[in-house]
C-alpha cells in the first residue's frame, strides 16, 4: 500500500513541476493579446433548412468534404446521407444495431462509418457497383461502446471507445494497426489534425490527449476540466485544441505552448457541452449544449456573441462544413438544422 | 436519505393533535441526515409560507459527485435554495382566490425578475431559458398545468419538495405510477381528476398489471387513508408536488422527457441499476427486466500501479519539453483568424450568394471551376498548404516549378501522399515505384535529398511501409515551402492571376501601376535567374 502512495506522490510532484514549467512561458494571455482586435459583434445565424426524417434521437452527424452532403446517425437505427441544399435523402441505410452513437464521412466521399453499443465500427460503401449500400467491413475488437470514429482515408480509420482506448484500423483487412491506450476513462471523442499526422482525444478522465499516429504514442496531455470531456476538435490552423465538457465550459489549449489558453464559460450556462465546431477562420466557436441551445463564442476574447435556439431537445452534434459556409446541428428532437 | 412522506405525516399529525385547535399551516422539512420541523403561522392574507424546504442552504448533491447530471442538479439546487430564502428570495405567499386560498405560490414574473437580478442576467430571454430549464427538471412547477414550462406572467408556480428532487435519482417503477393514478381516482376532487393521457396510462397499466391489481388497489387505498388525515392546505401543496414529480417522470405526451439519459453516461450514473426505491415505500419484489441501457457494471477504472508507473514515465518526458511563449502563440492565433476572417461566412457574408437561401449553386461552381476567383487565388498566398489544397492552386504551382525545372519535388511529395492512402497490399509496390522514379541512381525525376535523409529512406525501403518516405517528404516539403513557394508568390503566373479580376476603379489604377513596377522588377530578376539556370545545366 505504501508503494502505491509513494508512486502517487511522485506523480503529483511531477505534475506540479510541469505546471510550474508551463507558468514560466505565461508572459501574456490570449485575452490580453487580443484586446486590440476588433470586436466581432452579435452573430445571428438563421435556420436555412430543417432535415426531417429521423424518428428518434440523433446522436451524431458529420459533413462530407464537398460541403453539401452530410451523414447523420439516429437511434431509430438509420444512417442517413442528406443533400443539405434540397433536403433530400441521398441514402437511408438501415443498421443492425439501433444503439448508434457516432458516424463519419470519408474524405473521398466513398464511405461512411458508424458504431455504438455494439462495440463495433461498421464501414459502408456508398459507391457500390449495383447502387446498393452495403456493409463493407465490421471492425470489432473494442470491449466498450464506440463513441467516435474518423477516417484518415478510404483505407484507414481511427475510433475511440468506452473501453478507454483509441484504435487505428486497416479497413481492407479489418485489423487493428495501433492501439492508443492511456486514458483512464471512456474516450468520448476524437479529432484528426489537418495534416493527418496527429489526432486528439477527449475522455471521461477529464483530460485531452494528443497522439502521434505514426509513432503510436501520446505526445501531450491537457487537463483542467472538472468533468467528462464530451467533444474535441482542432483549431483550424492545427496548432491548438478545443474541448467541450460536462462542466459546461469549453477550453482552448495550444500545442506549442503546451497549456490552456482560454476557458469559455458563463455562470448562466449550466448544462454540459455535447459537441463543438470552430468556424472556418477559428474566430468563432459553436458549442452545442444539453439545454437545447448552441452558444457562439468569440474565441479570442472569450465573449459570447450569439445563441442558436431552435431545437426542442438536447443538441447532440454540430459541424461546420468544410468550406465554412454552413453549420449543421443535430438534436434529440430528431431534426437536423442547417444554419448560416 | 429522506423518508417516505407518509411516515413524516404521521409524526406530524401527532404533533398537531397535541397542539391547540388552530388553523395552522404546518410546514415540513426533509433533510438528508435528520428530520426537523418548522411551523409557520398562517394568516388569511399574505403571510409568507415556507414550502417544503431543506434546512441546509446547500444542494443535497454530494459535492464530490462529478457525474454529469449531478453537476447540473447541484447548480440548480443552489439557485432553487436561494430563491426560496426568507431574505434573499422571492416572496412566497398564499393567494386568496374566489372561494379558496392558494397556498405557497409565486408568479412566473417573480421568478424571472429574481433570476435576472440575482444571476446578473440582462436579457429576459436568457432568464426565461434558465427558468425553463429548472422548471423542466421539476424544481418548480405551474400549479394548474401538467406541462412544465415557465411563463413570464402572473401564472402561479410552486416549489418542489426536496424529497422529490431529481438528484435523489428516482427511477420510479410503473407500480408506483399505477398506485398514484389509482389513488387519484379514489378521491372525489376536481383538481385530482385525471387528464386524458393519464386516463389512458391508467387503462394501459390496468391491463399490464392485471394480476397485481388487487395489490396496487390496496396500496392506493392505504395512501388515500393517510392523505385524508392531513391538513387541507398542506394536502393541496403535497398533491401538487406529487403531481409535478410524475409530470417529470411520466411527462405529457409531446413534452420532452428530461429524465432521459445519454446512454454513454448511464452506467456511471449514481445508482445506475441497484434496487430502485419506491416513492411510496414499497419493497421491491422479484427482478425487473433490465433495459439495454443498463449494461452490466463496468468497473470504473481507477489507476492501477502499472497505470501510475506509465504516467510517471510520460510526465518525466514532459517536464523539459519545448514550449513557446504565450505571447507568440497568441499572436499566431490572432493573425490566423485575421487572415481567414474574410473567408468565414459567419463573420463576413461570402459572395456569390448563400446557396442555402438563394438555391444558387454558383458558389460551388466557382470553387470547383478551373478559373478561380481572385479571392480564391489570394488564399493560395496564405500558406503552401492552402495552395496545394486547391487543385487549381496545385496545378499552377506545378506549372511554375516546371518552369524552374524543379517540379520533381512536388511530384514526389504528391506521389507519397497518394501512396499513404493506398490499400495495405499496394503500398510496397508503390514505394518501389517511387524509389525508381525519384531516388534511385539515374532516376528520371531525381530529387535532391541530404545524405542523412537518403540513408534513412533507403533503410526504410528494406521493409517498405506507409511511412517509409516520411522523413524525405518532410525534407522536400520544407524545401518547397522556404524556397520555391516564396518565388512562386512573386512570379508572373501567380501575380497575373491575382490581379486579373479586379474591378476598374481609380484606386485600382494607382495600385496597378505600382504592381506593374514590381512585376517588371521581378521579371528582370527572374530573367536573370533563368538564364543562370540554363547556363549551369
Amino acid at each position: 500500500m505504501g508503494e502505491m502512495e509513494e508512486l502517487r506522490k511522485e506523480m503529483e510532484n511531477l505534475k506540479d513541476q510541469i505546471t510550474a514549467a508551463r507558468k514560466t512561458f505565461q508572459d501574456s494571455t490570449l485575452q490580453e493579446a487580443a484586446a486590440g482586435v476588433t470586436v466581432v459583434g452579435r452573430v445571428q445565424l438563421k435556420t436555412r433548412k430543417t432535415l426531417r426524417g429521423h424518428l428518434a434521437k440523433i446522436y451524431a452527424m458529420h459533413w462530407g468534404t464537398d460541403s453539401t452532403l452530410c451523414v447523420s446517425a439516429s437511434q431509430d437505427g438509420k444512417l442517413i446521407v442528406w443533400d443539405t441544399i434540397t433536403t433530400n435523402k441521398v441514402n437511408a441505410i438501415p443498421l443492425k444495431s439501433s444503439w448508434v452513437m457516432t458516424c463519419a464521412y470519408a474524405p473521398s466521399g466513398n464511405l461512411v462509418a458508424c458504431g455504438g453499443l455494439d462495440n463495433m465500427c461498421s464501414i459502408y460503401n456508398l459507391k457500390g457497383k449495383d447502387g446498393n449500400v452495403k456493409v463493407m467491413r465490421e471492425l470489432a475488437a473494442h470491449t466498450g461502446y464506440l463513441s467516435c470514429c474518423r477516417f484518415l482515408s478510404d483505407t484507414e480509420i481511427i475510433t475511440s471507445s468506452g473501453d478507454c482506448t483509441c484504435v487505428l484500423w486497416d479497413i481492407e483487412t479489418g485489423t487493428q494497426k495501433t492501439v492508443f491506450a492511456g486514458h483512464q476513462g471512456d474516450a468520448m471523442s476524437l479529432g484528426v489534425s489537418p495534416d493527418f499526422k496527429f489526432f486528439i482525444s477527449g475522455a471521461c478522465d477529464f483530460t485531452a490527449k494528443l497522439w502521434d499516429i505514426r509513432e503510436a504514442e501520446c505526445r501531450q496531455t491537457f487537463g483542467g476540466h472538472e468533468s467528462d470531456i464530451n467533444a474535441i476538435g482542432f483549431f483550424p490552423n492545427g496548432n491548438a485544441v478545443i474541448t467541450g465538457s460536462d462542466d459546461a465550459t469549453c477550453k482552448l489549449y495550444d500545442l506549442r505552448a503546451d497549456q490552456e489558453l482560454l476557458t469559455y464559460q458563463d455562470s448562466s450556462i449550466m448544462c454540459g457541452v455535447t459537441s463543438l465546431a470552430p468556424s472556418k477562420s477559428g474566430r468563432l466557436l459553436l458549442a452545442g449544449h444539453d439545454d437545447f441551445n448552441v452558444n457562439i463564442w468569440d474565441m479570442l476574447k472569450a465573449e459570447r456573441v450569439g445563441v442558436l435556439a431552435g431545437h426542442d431537445n438536447r443538441v447532440s452534434c454540430i459541424g461546420v462544413s468544410t468550406d465554412g459556409m454552413a453549420c449543421c446541428t443535430g438534436s434529440w428532437d430528431s431534426f437536423l438544422k442547417i444554419w448560416n | 436519505m429522506a423518508e417516505a412522506p407518509q411516515q413524516q405525516e404521521q409524526q406530524q399529525q401527532q404533533q398537531e393533535e397535541d397542539e391547540e385547535e388552530e388553523q395552522l399551516s404546518s410546514v415540513e422539512e426533509t433533510e438528508a441526515d435528520e428530520e426537523s420541523e418548522e411551523e409557520a403561522k398562517e394568516s388569511v392574507h399574505t403571510t409568507p409560507t415556507r414550502p417544503l424546504l431543506s434546512m441546509r442552504s446547500m444542494s443535497m448533491v454530494d459535492p464530490n459527485d462529478d457525474s454529469p447530471n449531478m453537476i447540473v442538479f447541484r447548480k440548480i439546487e443552489d439557485i432553487v435554495t436561494l430563491i426560496q430564502d426568507e431574505e434573499e428570495g422571492v416572496p412566497i405567499r398564499t393567494v386568496k382566490s374566489f372561494m379558496t386560498k392558494i397556498p405557497s405560490v409565486v408568479t412566473g414574473t417573480d421568478i424571472v425578475q429574481w433570476l435576472m437580478k440575482n444571476l446578473a442576467i440582462e436579457d429576459p430571454a436568457e432568464a426565461m431559458h434558465i427558468g425553463s430549464l429548472i422548471a423542466a427538471q421539476g424544481y418548480f412547477f405551474p400549479i394548474s398545468d401538467h406541462v412544465l414550462s415557465l411563463k413570464d406572467d402572473g401564472t402561479f408556480y410552486r416549489f418542489q419538495a426536496p424529497y422529490f428532487w431529481p438528484s435523489n435519482c428516482w427511477e420510479p417503477e410503473n407500480t408506483d405510477y399505477a398506485i398514484y393514478l389509482c389513488k387519484r381516482t379514489m378521491q372525489n376532487k376536481t383538481r385530482l381528476e385525471l387528464a386524458d393521457y393519464e386516463a389512458e396510462n391508467l387503462a394501459r397499466l390496468q391491463r399490464a398489471f392485471a394480476r397485481k391489481w388487487e395489490f396496487i388497489y390496496m396500496q392506493a387505498e392505504a395512501q388515500v387513508k393517510i392523505d385524508r388525515k392531513k391538513d387541507k392546505t398542506e394536502r393541496k401543496i403535497l398533491d401538487s408536488q406529487e403531481r409535478a414529480f410524475w409530470d417529470v417522470h411520466r411527462p405529457v405526451p409531446g413534452c420532452v422527457n428530461t429524465t432521459e439519459m445519454d446512454i454513454r453516461k448511464c452506467r456511471r450514473m449514481k445508482n445506475p441499476h441497484r434496487v430502485k426505491k419506491s416513492v411510496y415505500g414499497l419493497v421491491e419484489e422479484g427482478t425487473q427486466s433490465q433495459s439495454p441501457i443498463h449494461t452490466p457494471s463496468h468497473h470504473c477504472r481507477k489507476g492501477t500501479k502499472e497505470d501510475v508507473e506509465k504516467e510517471i514515465l510520460f510526465l518525466n518526458t514532459q517536464i523539459d519539453r519545448h514550449r513557446m511563449k504565450m505571447s507568440k502563440v497568441a499572436e499566431s492565433l490572432i493573425s490566423y483568424t485575421d487572415q481567414y476572417m474574410d473567408y468565414d461566412q459567419f463573420v463576413t457574408a461570402q459572395e456569390p450568394a448563400n446557396p442555402w437561401t438563394s438555391d444558387d449553386p454558383s458558389l460551388w461552381e466557382l470553387e470547383a471551376s478551373k478559373e478561380p476567383s481572385q479571392q480564391r487565388v489570394k488564399k493560395w498566398g496564405f500558406s503552401l498548404e492552402e495552395a496545394l489544397k486547391d487543385p487549381a492552386g496545385q496545378e499552377l504551382f506545378l506549372k511554375f516549378l516546371e518552369s524552374e525545372f524543379s517540379s520533381e519535388n512536388l511530384r514526389f511529395w504528391l506521389a507519397v501522399q497518394d501512396m499513404k492512402r493506398r490499400p495495405q497490399q499496394d503500398v510496397a509496390q508503390r514505394a518501389e515505384d517511387i524509389w525508381a522514379e525519384f531516388l534511385a541512381e539515374g532516376a528520371p525525376s531525381s530529387i535532391n535529398l541530404d545524405s542523412h535523409s537518403y540513408e534513412r529512406t533507403s533503410q526504410n525501403l528494406k521493409d517498405p511501409g506507409r511511412y517509409s518516405y516520411e522523413d524525405a517528404q518532410d525534407h522536400i516539403y520544407k524545401l518547397m515551402k522556404s524556397d520555391s513557394y516564396t518565388r512562386f508568390l512573386r512570379s508572373n503566373v501567380y501575380q497575373d492571376l491575382l490581379m486579373a479580376k479586379k474591378k476598374p476603379e481609380t484606386e485600382q489604377g494607382r495600385r496597378t501601376s505600382l504592381e506593374k513596377f514590381t512585376r517588371s522588377v521581378g521579371k528582370s530578376l527572374t530573367g536573370k535567374r533563368l538564364t543562370g539556370l540554363m547556363q549551369s545545366s
